[in-house]
């Protein structure tokens, strides 16, 4: 049977200075699964992330994406190349609405270049035209017409998240990673967003990569676990196999002594 | 729109109609055709819909609706069966009320926001065959009880997010059904012929819809209503307001709430005006402001939200602002309601407000999406007169009117030039009002309803033996032919004297005053009218800093002479309005006290929405209720208080109770 991989990961190791974030770990995520990265405090999935959309260089191993391996990667050609991100803490313009938000999202697909757009007409209009098109869809889709001229800053934390949300969207990414996107919740909150990542993984086909510590929400939601401790990979499976998996077990109760 | 197209104009549909010598109007599809052929390039609906609004004029709208009712023949909904609409204000939902309608079923309006049991004892209760959802929560609602619903056989959706995975085998996008209702009209030379023969054995005595009530007492009941009166009951409603196409109105209101279905769908199919539906529920007042509808109908407590934000806005504006405001409400509210009703004004008048329509009301009616207002509504309570004239007065028509859902809305209302706060208008065309002997209001109305479904003990009880409808509203009808609502029917007790007595008819009055946050109203069986009074603690506090009246409690202040003084005031004016009504004349407070505490919902003497709660009180105050009613003019008298913390404490006090004299019956 061949499974389509969108991304693979192979032996990648991390270091900063004296400190093994990771080590040694291997993995994929096929195309249009819900991916979810697990793992004590510390474990290394945030910086896991980090490797993938190209904000750390990984000392040692290889990343292949859509059949290409790379050699070296940046987050602005990692963007292009259709991976989009979302922060553990919310890392939006805060002093810009809404949609100027979810617009910023849109900065990968535009065409014409920035003299174009300062005359804002002929075919940079358009071309504008289109991307708000694009975001009204995003906006109708996460129902956040309410908040539409609403300066982000100035929203409740869970919108934030939301909105957040949106902008990566609105890059159409063909992955998405997202870290820790129902931290600092409430359970409402939490089954709205659970709803929506189901949704874009529905709608959409978007695969998706996640770091979650809601454990309900992990096992729910993905198709396939991978579970990081100290840097090291020690479980891979559905969530039904990671759950009955003694290291996993000893890595979040502790072990019996 | 999908079913643009099925090769057959307007006119074509209602030569067809014609020819078959048809009422023209009389029935709700044809009244469809009908707007068409008038004024087809007029807006029909609109709705905001990815941050754009889209329009579809009464001429779109045939084609479209005709392939949506062939979808739901096709489908197997035939004559009499019930078709459930559950969801927001959005036009496929008002236009599947008319698809439904169409081939002689009945559509079923359902509240959006009601449990799943409430649900489905709604769709049981009302042999639903079929359903149309908004979207995946009502769907999900609908598939969750579908086990108690052994009729139910197709449901319909309008949002297809969530649902692509879902068993489709009897579920249906709505955009699909509609497709292929267009594309099965297009190909069966048979089908068109069908449906107009359908639409033209539509008759005045087919059901046109059943709204159930909210069931706030008891499980709700299904109330019909019949075409042919329906009709003729918005006919006058339009006709007394000179409602035309080119009228609009934002449908926000729930769709499965009777006022909506008159004034947005009825109303709006007889006067041809536009339904504009908001985008959500929580853009209502951005949506409004873009609208500017020019007929509006709201709550007074709407009302009264708006205004005190406004208020408040005020507040934190700069100081020219603030004073460019205050100067012109003033003017407003001395000079407003006259030009408004075009009543004689001085000429210096007329050119300030002139002057503060440019500076202060325009502005301030366009931020409230009330520009175009050309008529407006409130109804359902009672309006503080001060809260009402401030709209007037800067130029919005807002008037009152009074309904019963069972009547199909509309008793009476306020012709323009007649409005005050305190009437619900004049008698309808066509409607007989009188008041029994208990007080109560009935009513004969053109759209009365035909009964509630499979329930003839609850008709029954519902109307007199003659027909007419018993309201269970108090009320008489003034020297000018308004009505006036007093209370509830069974609240409404009597003097010894015989003089009607309507507690919270007087209540209200002395509520309007701001240092009275309380009254309780006693007199039935005795021979005058006493209260307990309540003060405002901030507004009375407010006074009593401005006069120099010292006090250390809530207490202190409330049993303080000057305020006593205050107070007695307010009573003898509120004797002086109701001397003005000779049915209410005999009915005024002779006495009254200040209560040392205020009611409060944790000693259960108002209810947690601010109800009084006055058996209860009469109960737990006896004392003082004897005291008003034994002449004394002083009485010791201790209580039981909880405070906020749950501990409870006592409250000791002498209380004083103050006579007040009896204004003349003003003639």
């Amino acid at each position: 049977m061949t499974v389509d991989v969108l991304l693979a990961v192979e032996n990648v190791s991390l270091r900063f200075g004296s400190v093994t974030a990771i080590n040694n770990v291997s993995f994929d995520i096929r195309r249009g699964e819900i991916r979810a990265i697990i793992g004590p405090n510390g474990a290394g999935k945030t910086s896991m992330l980090n490797v993938i959309n190209g904000f750390y260089q990984p000392r040692e191993g290889r990343i292949t994406f859509r059949g290409q391996t790379r050699s070296r990667m940046r987050p602005a050609l990692a963007a292009r190349q259709g991976i989009a991100r979302t922060f553990q803490n919310v890392a939006l313009f805060r002093g810009m609405s809404t949609l100027d938000n979810l617009m910023t999202g849109r900065t990968v697909h535009m065409r014409r270049g920035f003299g174009w757009q300062l005359l804002r007409h002929g075919p940079a209009m358009a071309e504008e035209i289109e991307h708000r098109r694009k975001v009204e869809e995003i906006i109708d889709f996460l129902e956040i017409e309410a908040i539409r001229r609403v300066p982000a800053g100035r929203l409740p934390y869970g919108l934030q998240k939301r909105v957040e949300l949106g902008r990566a969207l609105a890059m159409e990414p063909e992955l998405l990673l997202l870290d820790e996107p129902m931290a600092g919740m409430n359970r409402e909150e939490k089954e709205d967003m659970c709803r929506f990542i189901l949704d874009v993984n529905q709608q959409f086909g978007t695969t998706i990569a996640l770091i979650e510590h809601d454990m309900g929400v992990v096992m729910d939601l993905s198709h396939r676990v991978v579970v990081l401790d100290y840097g090291r990979k020690i479980a891979d499976g559905t969530p039904d196999e990671v759950r009955r998996d003694q290291a996993v077990i000893d890595a979040y109760l502790g072990v019996a002594r | 729109m999908a079913a643009s197209g099925t090769g057959h104009g307007t006119t074509g549909h209602l030569a067809t109609v014609r020819g078959q010598t048809l009422d023209r109007g009389s029935t709700f599809p044809r009244l469809l055709l009908d707007n068409a052929a008038r004024h087809g390039a007029r807006p029909a609906y609109r709705h905001k819909d990815r941050g754009i609004w889209q329009t579809w004029t009464w001429a779109e709208l045939v084609p479209i609706v005709r392939a949506y009712a062939a979808g739901l023949a096709r489908l197997g909904l035939r004559r009499g069966d019930t078709c459930a609409i559950i969801g927001a204000n959005r036009p496929r939902l008002y236009w599947t009320i008319t698809a439904v309608q169409m081939l002689g079923g009945i559509p079923v309006p359902v509240y959006a926001d009601s449990a799943a049991d409430e649900l489905a004892y709604v769709l049981a209760h009302a042999d639903i065959r079929f359903a149309v959802a908004q979207d995946q929560e009502q769907v999900d609602k609908i598939l969750s009880v579908a086990a108690r619903l052994p009729v139910l056989e197709e449901v319909l959706y309008d949002e297809e997010r969530g649902l692509r995975g879902y068993d489709h085998t009897h579920l249906h996008s709505l955009d699909r059904v509609i497709e292929d209702g267009s594309a099965a009209l297009r190909s069966d030379p048979a089908l068109n012929p069908w449906l107009d023969d359908q639409i033209a054995q539509g008759g005045p005595d087919d059901t046109c819809v059943i709204l159930y009530t909210s069931g706030t007492t008891g499980r709700s009941k299904g109330v019909r209503f019949a075409t042919g009166r329906a009709i003729r009951a918005g006919r006058d409603s339009v006709a007394f307001d000179r409602l035309t196409e080119r009228d609009e109105v934002l449908a926000y209101l729930p769709l499965a709430w009777v006022g909506d279905h008159y004034l947005s769908y009825v109303q709006g199919m007889l006067a041809g005006f536009c339904i504009a539906c908001p985008e959500s529920q929580d853009t209502v007042r951005e949506n409004l402001r873009e609208i500017g509808p020019t007929y509006y109908f709201s709550s007074p407590r709407v009302f009264e939200a708006f205004l005190t934000d406004i208020t408040v806005r005020m507040e934190d504006a700069g100081a020219l602002k603030r004073w460019l405001y205050r100067t012109f409400i003033d003017i407003a509210r001395h000079h407003g309601e006259a030009i408004l009703d075009g009543r004689p004004v001085p000429f210096r008048a007329r050119a300030l407000y002139t002057l503060g329509e440019r500076l202060v009301y325009g502005p301030l009616k366009n931020m409230l999406g009330f520009s175009r207002v050309r008529v407006a509504y409130t109804a359902g309570e009672a309006v503080g007169p001060d809260l009402f004239s401030f709209y007037r007065s800067i130029g919005m028509n807002l008037k009152q009117f009074y309904g019963q859902t069972e009547a199909f809305i509309v008793v009476t209302a306020q012709p323009d030039g007649e409005i005050r706060s305190d009437t619900v208008g004049r008698v309808m065309p066509n409607v007989d009002l009188r008041i029994a002997e208990d007080g109560e209001i009935q009513v004969r109305t053109p759209g009365q309803f035909t009964g509630y479904l499979k329930d003839p003990d609850r008709t029954a009880e519902a109307l007199t033996a003659d027909g007419f409808l018993r309201t269970g509203d108090a009320g008489f009808v003034d020297a000018s032919q308004h009505l006036h609502i007093i209370d509830r029917a069974r609240d409404v007790g009597r003097l010894t004297t015989g003089t009607l007595l309507a507690p919270k008819y007087i209540e209200n009055k002395l509520k309007f005053y701001p240092n009275i946050r309380e009254a309780v109203v006693f007199g039935h069986q005795r021979d005058m009218v006493t209260c307990f009074l309540n003060i405002d603690l901030t507004a009375v506090g407010n006074w009593a800093e401005r006069n120099g009246v010292t006090y250390a409690s809530y207490q202190e202040l409330a049993m303080h002479d000057r305020v006593y003084d205050l107070l007695a005031g307010h009573v003898a004016r509120v004797n002086r309005d109701l001397a003005t009504e000779p049915a209410m004349a005999g009915a005024q407070i002779r006495r009254f006290l200040i209560l040392p505490k205020e009611l409060d919902a944790d000693d259960g003497e108002i209810t947690r929405t601010s109800k009084v709660r006055r058996g209860f009180i009469a109960d737990r105050y006896d004392t003082l209720v004897t005291a008003l009613y034994g002449g004394e003019r002083e009485i010791d008298f201790t209580t039981e208080v909880t405070f906020e913390d749950g501990r409870r404490g006592a409250v000791a006090a002498r209380i004083k109770i103050r006579d007040v004299a009896a204004a003349e019956l003003v003639a």
